[in-house]
């Protein structure tokens, strides 16, 4: 099965009666933890109390490294969770802090055209479930075989075929911190004419 | 599995992303959506790679190099939001109009007064 293209593998596993009404458990699996992320991401842009945003932002992230791993791609799930749960979410509460954010419920933390919001983000749903739903009406992704996200076949990948990439993104994360640096300076405007003055002292 | 279930969830993350940039007005949680919008589309990438078995393995290299550009664009937005925060003393994204088009208020502006503005920023 796995020597085929897509297509053909699209169109035996069509002939072989996979259907919509018969879901395997992967596909229960995927729903629930789907909902719980959707439910999540929900509530993060909703909720008046911005703390708890960062807070069910941590669910929403870890249900789609759960989804990642039902997806067979372990080695991003790993990623994921590492990332944005250890690093990204706790910058965020970091901003929050600073930024002296009310810990209790704010009654301002909507802008008055959520309406409008309300509405682009349901049409725009509306259309892009369409459009895919459409599209993919007959694809099953083939799940069996050796996991294609493993450790081993990521670090294979990433250092024969992506390993220039890879080293241009660490001089664009380099450029990065340099760049949060200067902005976080707060004598950054005196900054570049001492400089040569305190190479000589 | 069915390839619609994670195509639809990414489609729907991504518009709850999309209301969240929209309709908030800290800037915080402005970047807390963009994170949604991100992650949805590394969702669909992850999906398409499992789905055509790609030799390259495209779709997950390019799932980690956008988790790795999202962190560092959390940290750019970050130093810019707390700069925002200590020279204007808020991080509200609907008061920081300073590039937007002056049309004061009121029952006294006339329709002809954005024009002149807006010519005279043609031809300078």
């Amino acid at each position: 099965m796995s020597d085929l293209t897509p297509a053909a593998t699209t169109l035996a596993a069509a002939a072989t009666g996979h259907g919509f009404l018969s879901p395997t458990g992967v596909e229960i699996a995927f729903l629930l933890v789907g909902l719980a992320t959707l439910g999540a991401a929900v509530v993060t842009v909703t909720t008046k109390q911005l703390v708890h945003a960062a807070l069910w932002l941590v669910v929403a992230l870890g249900g789609i490294a759960v989804e990642y791993l039902l997806l067979t791609a372990e080695f991003i799930a790993w990623v994921q969770v590492l990332i944005y749960l250890g690093s990204v979410v706790v910058l965020l509460l970091f901003g929050l802090m600073l930024t002296k954010a009310p810990i209790g419920r704010s009654p301002d933390a909507d802008s008055n055209n959520r309406w409008v919001a309300l509405g682009v983000a349901l049409v725009a749903a509306a259309s892009l479930v369409w459009v895919v739903v459409d599209a993919f009406r007959t694809t099953w992704i083939d799940l069996d075989g050796p996991a294609q996200g493993s450790t081993k076949v990521s670090g294979e990948i990433l250092f024969q075929h992506w390993v220039l990439p890879f080293e241009a993104l660490s001089v664009l994360l380099l450029a990065a911190l340099i760049g949060a640096i200067v902005l976080s300076r707060r004598d950054a405007v005196a900054g570049p004419e001492d400089h040569p003055k305190g190479q000589q002292r | 599995m069915h390839l619609a279930y994670p195509a639809v969830l990414a489609a729907l993350l991504f518009c709850t992303g999309l209301y969240g940039v929209l309709a908030r007005r800290n800037a915080i949680l402005v970047l807390m959506s963009v994170e949604l919008m991100l992650n949805a589309v590394n969702l669909n990438l992850v999906a398409f790679d499992v789905w055509l078995r790609d030799a390259l393995h495209a779709g997950q290299a390019l799932t980690l190099f956008t988790i790795a550009i999202a962190a560092a664009e959390i940290g750019i937005g970050l130093a810019i939001v707390l700069m925002v925060y200590r020279n204007r003393g808020t991080s509200d994204v609907d008061r920081l109009r300073d590039t937007a088009e002056r049309h004061e208020p009121g029952p006294d502006t006339p329709d002809g007064r954005p024009a002149p503005n807006h010519q005279s920023e043609v031809t300078a």
